[in-house]
């Protein structure tokens, strides 16, 4: 004759939220602790992966495959000269798609003749092959880049930045710029090239012309070259040999890109810091819902007794008080992820980024609360099974 | 003749210490079906141990107990706990209501344990407290009742299962004169109806209400009003 005493789930689950409701303020306080912890967590997540979604689809346009060779600097911090070979050298390496040669020349840029001598500005003058403009994939927003026949004329295309700073925004009337002591017409003026900042501060004037006028001795300084992305690492490797066979050691090669890469990786660096910041957050709060189940236990003592009285095992007391700090931590999780997800998309849509959310770090997050919960509430769960029926009756 | 619904045999209950304190010493008790029995004695005479051993609550140093036929004293904790829940109903001095709960609630407590759905358990509670006249208050929360209409709860609560034997650990101790006698009448009323009554108390009040009066002493079975008979 055996009638085994038996508690329903769902009674469980309204037993857990009944110990809270009883207590809102103090469940209240004790779920902050975990909902800080997870909204960081959360938070921190979402926006670094919003962040990092904007920066690789602008890596991903950009491109990584666009490389840059120079010979090292000179003394005076100029860009030192490359041999003359270099160009068409490496325009015969098979992974090599374009090839643009430049070369960063003496001579100073002013708007007009009458800007005094010493207002330069520091825009550089560049003499460049005809090749820059699909090596960069650059574009232009007004008029248009040098040409076989412009290029052996006083003729001269603005990076981004030299026309800005030269105050041309529009090419709609014959615009002039005075270099050494010439009038240059200008073509065209660049859109910004992110992966090449230096040519946005420089004005382009044509290899031929440079040769023939400015007493340009035919070196470049600069090469771009766009390789085949999937062959980036073999050019990388060949490139310094190939651009200065005699000297390969001064071949300085570098990938633009990889200044973007570089933002990635330190976002992830400081995301783990957070990320640390909020599991020990989220430890805090378990130590609070512990502590406010050891408490609880303390002060349910005589309910305690009571259930036993009323046919409960030392299980159901256990699961009582468990169910009670999982539907703590669970209640403090749901909150923290909610504040994450809103903190993400409120700053991703300021920041004008696509939300991204990792619905990995939600259930990370959720599983990691309710662990804590688990942890936190098991021991004092424990210690109220094992306190005894008469034990627990007699304390009132 | 019927076999005893409480029979405990050579029952002791000692309690460690510097000296160990024997609460109950070799107690021989036979109740019968129907019964409704008065536990008095001082302070300390062990009333309370006794209780707490027939309700399955403490287990004894030595000795059988046997509740409607069953031995309880070898059962396991979840054996024993689903005999609480299904033969046995307490009644307390303190009530222990919970407050955030109705009345009905509270008294629907006491099927929780018996794997019968919400529902159900809030019909059977709504009729057991019919039974103990409080109807108009089934929907209020026990800071708002009057201590003879908390301890009618308890009562509504204890009775629900339709135990075997009702368990009174002075139940009329924390209410004045004429609550206690509303109480005590509803016992009586009870154990008319066929529950059988075990009532811990220190007023005469309850004592002379029951048929038959046990009094301990010591640990000891001092007087039983029911001696030779049943002994």
């Amino acid at each position: 004759m055996r009638e085994p005493s038996r508690l329903r789930a769902s009674d469980l689950v309204s037993l857990a939220s009944l110990g809270l409701r009883m207590r809102r303020l103090r469940a209240g306080l004790s779920a902050l602790g975990i909902s800080i912890g997870i909204a960081a967590i959360v938070g921190v997540l979402g926006i670094t992966q919003s962040s990092q979604s904007n920066l690789l689809a602008e890596i991903d346009r950009l491109g990584t495959n666009l490389l840059t060779v120079e010979n090292g600097h000179a003394i005076t911090g100029e860009e030192a000269n490359l041999p003359t070979t270099a160009p068409a050298m490496i325009g015969h390496m098979p992974a090599v798609e374009h090839v643009a040669a430049t070369a960063l020349l003496q001579g100073s840029v002013y708007r007009t003749n009458a800007v005094p001598s010493y207002e330069s500005g520091g825009i550089g003058v560049r003499a460049t092959d005809l090749a820059l403009l699909p090596t960069l994939d650059g574009t232009l927003i007004h008029g248009t880049f040098l040409n076989s026949a412009t290029s052996h004329y006083p003729v001269v295309v603005l990076g981004f930045d030299a026309a800005r700073y030269l105050g041309i925004d529009r090419l709609d009337q014959p615009t002039r710029i005075w270099i050494d002591r010439r009038w240059f017409a200008v073509a065209g003026i660049m859109d910004r090239l992110p992966l090449a900042p230096e040519i946005d501060e420089s004005v382009m004037i044509g290899w031929p012309y440079a040769q023939s006028a400015l007493h340009f001795n035919g070196f470049p300084t600069r090469i771009f070259v766009r390789a085949s992305t999937s062959q980036v690492v073999q050019v990388v490797s060949l490139l310094a040999a190939t651009a200065n066979p005699q000297s390969p050691e001064q071949v300085v090669v570098s990938r633009p890109s990889d200044a973007l890469t570089a933002r990635l990786e330190v976002q992830n660096a400081s995301t783990s810091l957070i990320i640390g910041l909020g599991a020990v957050a989220l430890l805090v709060g378990g130590v609070g819902i512990a502590n406010v189940m050891f408490v609880s236990v303390l002060e349910r003592r005589s309910e305690i007794g009571l259930r036993r009285a009323l046919g409960a095992t030392r299980r159901h007391i256990a699961a009582q008080f468990l169910a009670e700090a999982l539907l703590l931590s669970a209640i403090g999780g749901s909150a923290g992820v909610l504040c994450g997800v809103f903190a993400t998309a409120g700053y991703a849509t300021w920041q004008g980024w696509s939300i991204l959310i990792p619905p990995l770090s939600i259930w990370a997050a959720l599983t990691a609360a309710l662990l804590i919960g688990a942890v936190a509430g098991l021991y004092p769960a424990i210690r109220a099974a094992r306190l005894s029926p008469t034990e627990a009756l007699r304390s009132t | 003749m019927s076999q005893p619904i409480i029979e405990l045999r050579d029952v002791v209950r000692r309690y460690a210490g510097e000296p160990p304190v024997e609460a109950l010493a070799r107690i021989h008790l036979r109740v019968m079906p129907g019964e409704l029995v008065a536990v008095t004695g001082a302070s300390g005479s062990g009333k309370s141990t006794l209780l707490h051993i027939v309700g399955t609550l403490e287990r004894p140093t030595s000795g059988s107990v046997r509740i409607a036929g069953a031995e309880t004293s070898v059962m396991s904790d979840g054996d024993v706990s689903g005999f609480r829940a299904g033969r046995l109903g307490f009644v307390f001095q303190q009530f222990f209501l919970l407050d955030g709960l109705s009345v009905v609630d509270n008294v629907a407590m006491g099927l929780l344990y018996r794997g019968l759905d919400g529902a159900s358990r809030r019909r059977f509670a709504m009729a057991a407290i019919e039974r103990v006249g409080l109807t108009h208050r089934a929907r209020h929360h026990p800071p708002q009742l009057s201590g003879g209409e908390r301890q009618r709860t308890a009562i509504a609560r204890a009775i629900l299962g339709r135990p075997d034997v009702v368990l009174a650990d002075e139940p009329t101790g924390n209410l004045d004169s004429a609550t206690g006698a509303s109480i005590v009448d509803l016992l009586i009323e009870l154990n008319r109806d066929g529950t059988t009554v075990l009532v811990i108390t220190h007023s005469a009040q309850v004592a002379a209400a029951a048929r038959r009066r046990i009094e301990l002493k010591d640990g000891h079975i001092e007087f039983d009003s029911a001696e030779p008979s049943y002994a």
